[in-house]
């Protein structure tokens, strides 16, 4: 990490890719250590990248324009869904998945631009309300579009989803390449983490680009944003789907990995978990959030391990269940992150100062 | 007279907020390279005309015209394509960002950077307070010294109209002085103001003419030194029997 920092900052270069070399490498070697542990880990890995990649997606809403959204599951809903759907035989129809992601991309992306419409001139509370209902609906349509035609298959889900696949590779079966076996978990790591790679260098780039500043400024004051000459309408719009689209991007890999979805996943604490990850994280720093994203996915799956042993240890039985402690911990260490660290773990520079100045 | 060939024309402008006609039909000339000043009580109108000319609130009838081109109910973010550009009541600084980020975001249209360089270094030439902090947060900055702020990041999308709205608003007398010098300055640089004002006395002892506001109405105009020894100016705006 520090080597990122020194990246970042242009220090000295070749230390920045003596640590990038490591790192890239560290990443690689990551699920066969994984898998040593159990594949259940690597699995849990592959939902934790999900998860940074869908924080992403919403701190180009949230951390970068400043639209507090709160139903931003729904575009990893859409984007679920429309993958499930072109792929599985419920509609008896197996498009690739290089075909699906970028259609279910494109549809997050007008949902998106269907709730940035309407919420042009909401900020803040209000904002965030009709985002709630926005994710609310889309749920609830997916719950009940089984009738009068059968479109979603209503609460029972889609199942037997395509996996994705190459020709014949198959990223879902185990496989013997080179002498090392790869399971499918395994598989998906990489392709997972060649999307997120390449989402964080795209989430760089616009941070730095024209488009970054302007949402700067509207995060800031949108009616000075505007007095500065920023098409305010249009740099709205295009956050909400730019945001979406990665959603739905999420969503569709979600899908296939999954093999089977149904509305449950998509409900409002899963927006909040996400937007806890975003906030945790920092702000409007992508590094961060990816930070936050990987905490808020590994913490619950850690003390679901740990719980039960260390009480054990402790008093020579189960006192609490771990089912129920684990929330109980989780939920608190939540609290004491915001209290000691309230800008993020790893905050942006501006979110910083502009704590900073809103204090003093 | 021979008046200098004007560069922002109000014809019968009216506006209104749903019932309450605020602006009432008025008629305003500024011409190039003239500070003119806009003058009255609060709740006058004189907000909600520049409202108004900036399309920020929807024109009941009457044109605004800017170089001869109709620019009525135009997005405020075009007219800063244009050379117009309005520095809002409040000020509305980027509190979060630096002041040299404000002044870049005040360059925001253009991409000329040996141009926006140059402007950079000349604007902290005006205001060399500004250059002293150019590293804090503008939100850490004076109320006066974010209205220069203010001023100065306008000036950096080479406007040639500057529309200022209520520069004195909350500002320390010592302040309000210094702000007025530099409107003052910024006119002898070349840019036409029209200046919104509460403070009828200082505005008049900067500007070349000026209207005097009065319940959405045009009542008085003319030269602004006129205007200074009107009795009934004296008598409504500078505290004077």
């Amino acid at each position: 990490m520090t080597a990122l920092l020194n990246l970042n900052r242009r220090r000295d270069p070749r230390l920045a890719w003596a640590g990038l070399a490591v790192m890239a490498i560290a990443l690689l070697v990551l699920p066969f250590a994984l898998a040593g542990i159990g594949t259940a880990w690597v699995r849990i890995t592959n939902l934790a990248i999900l998860y940074c990649f869908l924080a992403l997606g919403l701190n180009i809403v949230v951390g970068f324009a400043g639209l507090l959204d709160l139903g931003y599951i729904a575009f990893y809903a859409v984007g679920a869904y429309v993958y499930a759907l072109l792929a599985s035989p419920h509609f008896n129809v197996h498009l690739p998945f290089w075909v699906i992601l970028p259609i279910g991309a494109a549809f997050a992306c007008l949902f998106g631009v269907l709730l940035g419409t309407p919420t042009l001139k909401l900020r803040g509370d209000y904002l965030a309300i009709v985002t709630l209902g926005f994710g609310e609906i889309i749920r609830i349509f997916l719950n009940n579009l089984s009738q009068p035609v059968n479109i979603t298959n209503g609460a029972q889900g889609v199942y037997m989803i395509d996996p994705f696949r190459i020709g014949s590779f198959s990223f879902a079966k185990p496989e013997v390449i080179a002498g090392l076996s790869f399971s499918g978990p395994v598989k998906y790591y990489y392709i997972l983490l060649a999307f997120l790679v390449a989402s964080i260098v795209i989430n760089l780039r616009l941070q730095d680009s024209r488009i970054g500043r302007a949402w700067e400024a509207i995060r800031e004051d949108e009616v000075a944003a505007r007095a500065m000459g920023i098409n305010t309408r249009n740099m709205k719009l295009l956050a909400f789907a730019m945001g979406a689209s990665f959603g739905g991007i999420a969503g569709g890999m979600f899908s296939a990995i999954q093999g089977f979805i149904s509305p449950e996943s998509f409900i409002l604490v899963e927006s909040i978990m996400v937007l806890s990850m975003v906030v945790l994280g920092g702000m409007g720093n992508v590094f961060g959030v990816v930070l936050g994203a990987l905490l808020l996915s590994y913490i619950p799956e850690v003390l679901r391990y740990t719980v039960g042993p260390v009480q054990r240890a402790m008093f020579g039985r189960t006192l609490i269940d771990p089912e129920v402690i684990r929330m109980l911990l989780f939920g608190f260490a939540l609290v004491l992150m915001m209290l000691f660290r309230p800008a993020g773990i790893w905050p942006s520079a501006l979110r910083k100062r502009e704590l900073e100045s809103k204090a003093a | 007279m021979d008046d200098p060939p004007p560069l922002l024309v109000l014809d019968k402008l009216a506006v209104a907020y749903g019932e309450i006609r605020a602006v009432k039909g008025i008629d305003v000339v500024v011409g190039k390279g003239e500070l003119v000043c806009l003058i009255g009580a609060n709740g006058a109108g004189k907000t909600t005309t520049l409202k108004g000319i900036c399309g920020t609130q929807p024109v009941r009838s009457g044109t605004v015209r800017y170089d001869g081109e109709d620019i009525t109910g135009m997005a405020s973010f075009r007219l800063v394509r244009k050379g117009l550009v309005m520095v809002p009541e409040g000020r509305g600084v980027f509190g979060g960002l630096t002041i040299e980020e404000n002044l870049g975001m005040g360059a925001y249209i253009r991409s000329d950077r040996a141009g926006i360089a140059e402007d950079l270094a000349r604007i902290y030439d005006l205001f060399p307070r500004l250059r002293e902090r150019r590293r804090q947060t503008a939100g850490t900055l004076s109320g006066g010294e974010q209205q220069m702020l203010a001023i100065g990041r306008a000036m950096m999308a080479r406007p040639r109209l500057l529309l200022l709205d209520e520069p004195s608003m909350g500002l320390a007398p010592l302040m309000v002085q210094k702000v007025f010098e530099t409107v003052l300055a910024v006119a002898k640089s070349g840019v036409t103001i029209l200046l919104i004002e509460q403070n009828a006395k200082l505005a008049l002892e900067v500007s070349s003419r000026g209207y005097v506001m009065e319940s959405g109405e045009i009542t008085l105009e003319g030269d602004a030194r006129a205007l200074l020894r009107d009795p009934k100016v004296r008598a409504a705006y500078l505290g004077a029997a």
